[in-house]
């Protein structure tokens, strides 16, 4: 394989797959499913390789039809866009091995094989975002992944058609912002390339219209991503869609829109313009300590587990916006790493809830008890983990990136940020701990007796191994990527800071 | 200053480690209780032995070093097993062999449930005690610390009554929140010195030039952050709560691994990161001594009125923690050693009564001092430990007590304080006033309700009779834990 | 002053159709009014990419012989066109699905109104 082509390859790989899975199951409907895994498969090994072209910092460009840029779309493979397609495709794989059962258990027969296609067009619509260079091209794959998002959630229970509704016209309105603000770009730069537009921006300098655009890229980013005041879609979608898509969802969908800002804010635009000219990095940084503490608050009133755990995206994904706003080396490694973080965390807990979905049929906190324990220790066990590093103990991965961000804003003396991170480490211990007592514990009303009895009666009925070993795996990883963590930061991340930040290191 | 002779050696590691594997080995064996115990007491002794291997070279004044990995950019997870953590490894290594067998006879005794849970947290907690002990920097502390922390939990609540339950709640608010801090300030400290965690004799943050605005809230955040474990007021209300948990755990837990880790990261703190130049400077040991005396007097008072004896107990651990915080406010060499005494010789004596009380709860059913009438009689092997222990407490001679009391004491005289060494006979008085009623209950008074009871099982009496005899025999032979409290101490206060 | 609003006429007739389009989706109770709303919305966009290509004067993008390929600032941009081919078809792509889960919807709960709807999905079990 020429390795100029590295970056076009995983997003065609997942359109062609896409397009391949309805022709294929025409034969027969089985190879739905192992053709869209083996294509995650294969993006996986092509993104974790892509990793190791670009660690000594150079990028590789490839142009579509052989245009050169700015004529052209080009994709380009920085480190950045690298770690962020392993994150993605790596932790698709994992919660695809957990979805073959859950799909079955969801969906009715006719629509499976449409479900992995609409999968696969996900998969080429992050993908593609990621490795864009081109404006344009990254307002196609959002649409192509927001579409297939809208049709993955609504085919869930009786009320996931309206939460897909919803999060159908808030997505469409960002996507339009979006392209709105790709339109003003245009219209005052002549160019859609990223790269290329930054030379422009030098020159230019801040006009309105610039300006203008950036307001509404932002405003389009930030609905994909749920930034408060832009979350409303979040809860519903989460909650109602099918397990598998709740689960390919909450880890790397809203990252997406991150990864956006982030190419956005710190690769065409100069520092100095985001950070004071026009204060977006302030606002943000704002919006996201809203969002941090609002999402933690209402995760604590929440009965029904994934409607928690939705809240507590909207929480997280206040982190990541925070390590953007803070504008500053240490605080955008933390935002990034907060990407892998808690891609691995969500995915491991909606899978959690997965596993609760099959085997108790619900996934209520309040009817969640020593039972639920009983019955699957390595789920709760899992779960029990994934809290923990909700809640940033060591050696969990949540730890560091609290540490990082808590870093970033020390950094900028933002006294206030960092008190707000680390309050909601408790917030979110609180809310987690509500569950996990709830395991562990005796409940309060029941006797002796009840307690005793319900050993008897309950024995082991934990999840098949191919739905159990993803969960395990993904808390395990937990760990595993907390201790090394260190690696990951000063081999890849530090080597993705553009030039403006990389100057600011300490 | 003397350089500090370094070698290295994975034997601080390994002492992390044992207890770590034991955790596996327990949780195999939670049908067959007796192999399950052997895992506990192999650990206990293997990781006692360990520590005991690096004792010769901490009394010459070396430490082990164990480099491990990365953990965050500059920083590694590293061990040193240098003086300072060597005695607090000693205290907690040697006293968990103790407890587990007291552990024994006392979940046997009242046929618990959930016993391996507990035996296998037990083994998490003490290995995140050695980890505490050993850490080269605070990023490897923190990470320990906060191991400590939700290691213990399982432990408090292990009734699961509503009482364990809130009991733990509020223990995680406490010490979570007290994580955070800590977090906080490291994360400052980490701005400060660009990069750098390590836990350095003299302070860390010794050289920089910091103004008050950084140097007081930095102070702030690192004092709550092991304020909270170290009981100083208005910190501590987790412990008496605390004390619904079962009586090994409030032993070991207590007065020695939880809240003694929370004292030993106070002097870390205050002379390997912050150091004793600042902390004058500032008049921050002011602030430190203030506290101490407070928590000392307000600590004594409030155990006259509990009636409850682990209640009781509770308080006067929580105003017997605050006399190193007072050792460590008077920013001088023999302060800190006689300090360092007190962490050593609280410890035995505070679990030979707290071993006392769990013993009277399980024989007897007694859990107040006003039951306790007679009880002398009975059981009086343990009455007569309780009475060593009690008698140390106060200060007395010929018990450890009063050597680290009187060290303590003429330290603060010696630094120009002496109110603080009348503060010290206070407490002692105060002491007397809440313990030896209950000696003088126990053997002095008729008691009812006793006929045909007997002494606890052996598995329980022995090792409260070893701690009762190692708190007469350190008030004879000091000399080892001086030692070693003066290497420790040594280098830390150079042009002081 | 004037020659700024005049000027620009199209381009306030495309931000009033947004303000339409958004009022729709936000205002309107119907969930059929706020995929319409959706729609202009979006058609708004559109007109506005389209109007940022065009040119007093300029013709249509096709080679003409008579101005040839030296003056190329005669004839309008076509790029945005090329574009707004492909946000057309997102578009109704967009609205094929909005109209998909609208007859999902009317079919589970026989109310296409967003109150109503809300206030049934609340007694509705999980």
């Amino acid at each position: 394989m020429i390795p100029t082509n590295a970056p076009a390859l995983t997003p065609l790989l997942f359109l062609f797959t896409g397009l391949l899975i309805p022709l294929a199951a025409l034969k027969l409907k089985k190879l739905a499913y192992w053709l869209a895994l083996a294509a995650t498969a294969l993006a996986s090994a092509a993104a974790l390789s892509n990793i190791f072209r670009v660690l000594d910092g150079r990028a590789i460009h490839y142009h579509f039809g052989g245009w050169p840029p700015p004529i052209g779309i080009e994709y380009v493979l920085d480190p950045l866009s690298a770690f962020v397609t392993s994150v993605i495709n790596v932790i698709a794989l994992i919660v695809l091995i957990h979805a073959r059962r859950t799909v079955e258990a969801d969906l009715p027969e006719g629509k499976r094989v449409p479900y992995y296609a609409l999968v696969m067009l996900m998969m080429s619509g992050f993908n593609g975002i990621v490795m864009t260079g081109d404006f344009f091209n990254l307002y196609v794959f959002l649409e192509i992944c927001s579409l297939a998002l809208y049709g993955l959630v609504a085919v869930g229970d009786r009320k996931s058609p309206v939460a897909a509704f919803r999060y159908l016209v808030l997505g469409m309105i960002g996507g339009c912002f979006y392209l709105l603000g790709v339109g003003f770009m245009y219209m005052n730069s002549g160019s859609l390339n990223m790269a290329d537009l930054k030379a422009i921006l030098a020159v230019l300098g801040p006009r309105p219209g610039i300006i203008v655009a950036l307001a509404f890229m932002l405003l389009g980013f930030g609905i994909k991503m749920a930034l408060f005041p832009l979350h409303g879609w979040l809860p519903d979608a989460y909650t109602y869609a099918p397990t598998a898509t709740s689960a390919l969802m909450a880890p790397i969908g809203t990252k997406i829109g991150a990864y956006g800002l982030i190419r956005v804010l710190f690769f065409v635009f100069v520092l100095q313009f985001i950070t004071q000219t026009v204060p977006v990095a302030t606002v943000i940084a704002w919006l996201s300590a809203a969002a941090i503490l609002y999402g933690s608050i209402q995760a604590m009133a929440q009965d029904e587990l994934k409607r928690m755990l939705a809240f507590s995206s909207i929480a997280q994904v206040g982190y990541i916006g925070l390590g953007i706003g803070l504008a500053n080396p240490w605080g955008l490694v933390g935002a990034v790493l907060h990407i892998l973080n808690h891609g691995l965390m969500k995915a491991c807990l909606f899978l959690v809830a997965g596993n609760f979905r099959m085997k108790l049929g619900h996934s209520r906190i309040s009817r969640l008890d020593q039972e639920a324990r009983r019955k699957m220790p390595w789920t709760t066990a899992a779960f029990t983990l994934a809290a923990l590093s909700m809640i940033g103990l060591p050696p969990t991965v949540g730890f560091f990136s609290k540490w990082y961000l808590a870093w970033g804003a020390v950094r900028n003396k933002g006294w206030v940020f960092l008190a707000i991170i680390l309050l909601s480490s408790l917030l979110n211990a609180v809310y987690f701990f509500r569950v996990v007592e709830r395991f562990y514990l005796r409940p309060k009303q029941k006797g002796e007796e009840a307690g005793r009895t319900a050993a008897a009666t309950s024995g082991r009925s934990e999840v098949t191994v191919s739905m159990l070993a993803p969960t395990l795996i993904l808390a395990a990883s937990l760990l595993v990527v907390g201790l090394l963590n260190a690696v990951l930061v000063q081999g890849i991340l530090l080597k993705f800071l553009p030039p403006g930040l990389a100057a600011l290191k300490p | 200053m003397n350089p500090q002779q370094v070698y290295s050696s994975l034997v601080p590691l390994w002492a992390v480690v044992v207890s770590l594997a034991a955790v596996l080995f327990i949780l195999l064996s939670s049908r067959r209780p007796n192999l399950r115990e052997f895992w506990t007491l192999a650990a206990g002794l293997a990781k006692f032995g360990l520590v005991l291997s690096l004792l010769p070279a901490a009394l010459r004044g070396q430490t082990a070093a164990a480099d491990l990995f990365e953990i965050l950019p500059g920083v590694r997870l590293a061990l040193r097993a240098d003086p300072l953590g060597v005695l607090f490894a000693l205290v907690a290594s040697g006293l968990w062999i103790l407890t587990s067998c007291y552990s024994i006879g006392y979940m046997r005794g009242l046929k618990e449930h959930k016993q391996t849970r507990y035996f296998a947290f037990f083994a998490v907690c003490l290995s995140a005690t050695m980890g505490i002990a050993f850490a080269a920097n605070l990023a490897t502390f923190i990470l320990f610390y906060e191991i400590l922390t939700i290691a213990t939990y399982p432990l408090i609540i292990h009734q699961e009554t509503p009482e364990a339950v809130r009991a733990g709640r509020k223990y995680l608010a406490f010490t979570l929140s007290a994580g955070v801090l800590l977090v906080a300030a490291a994360v400052w400290t980490y701005q400060l010195t660009g990069g750098d965690l390590d836990f350095r004799r003299g302070g860390l943050l010794a050289g920089l030039p910091l103004a008050a605005g950084t140097a007081v809230p930095l102070f702030l955040l690192f004092l709550a952050g092991v304020g909270v474990k170290s009981s100083v007021m208005p910190l501590h209300s987790w412990l008496p709560t605390a004390m619904v948990a079962p009586t090994p755990v409030s032993a070991l837990l207590h007065a020695v691994a939880v809240v003694k880790a929370g004292v030993f990261g106070l002097v870390r703190m205050a002379f390997f990161i912050l150091g004793p130049e600042l902390l004058r400077r500032f008049r921050l040991d002011t602030a430190l001594l203030v506290l101490a005396v407070v928590t000392i007097l307000l600590g004594s008072l409030l155990a006259l009125r509990q009636d409850n004896l682990k209640r009781r107990l509770a308080y006067s651990t929580v105003s017997h923690l605050s006399y190193i915080v007072l050792a460590v406010g008077l920013l001088s060499g023999p302060a800190l050693v006689a300090g360092l005494l007190h962490l050593a010789f609280h410890a035995v004596m505070k679990i030979t009564l707290f071993f006392c009380a769990g013993a009277l709860a399980v024989r007897l059913g007694r859990e107040n001092v006003s039951e306790l009438n007679g009880v002398g009689r009975v059981m009086p092997w343990t009455m007569a430990a309780f009475t060593l222990g009690a008698v140390g407490l106060c200060g007395l001679p010929p018990l450890a007590g009063f050597v680290s009391k009187w060290y303590l004491g003429a330290a603060a005289v010696a630094g120009g304080r002496p109110l603080l060494a009348g503060v010290l006979v206070l407490s002692g008085l105060l002491n007397a006033a809440y313990l030896f009623p209950i000696i003088q209950r126990a053997f002095f008074r008729r008691g009812e309700g006793l006929a045909g009871r007997k002494e606890a099982s052996a598995w329980m009496v022995v090792p409260l009779f070893l701690t009762a005899l190692l708190s007469l025999a350190l008030g004879l032979y000091p000399n080892l834990f001086f030692d070693l409290a003066g290497r420790a101490a040594a280098g830390l206060f150079g042009s002081l | 002053m004037a020659n700024f609003l005049v000027g620009h006429f199209f381009y306030w007739f495309v931000f009033l159709l947004m303000a339409i389009g958004l009022f729709g989706i936000v205002l309107k109770r119907n969930l059929i009014k706020k995929a319409i709303g959706m729609s202009i919305f979006q058609v708004a966009i559109i007109l506005f990419f389209v109007a940022s290509g065009s040119k007093w004067g300029g013709t249509v993008p096709v080679l003409d012989p008579r101005l040839g390929i030296s003056d190329t600032a005669r004839y309008i941009n076509p790029l945005p066109h090329c574009l707004m081919l492909t946000a057309i078809v997102v578009g109704v792509a967009t609205s094929g699905v909005a109209f998909a889960l609208i007859i999902s919807i009317w079919r589970r709960y026989q109310t296409l109104d967003e109150p109503e709807l809300l206030a049934k999905m609340k007694n509705d079990p999980d």
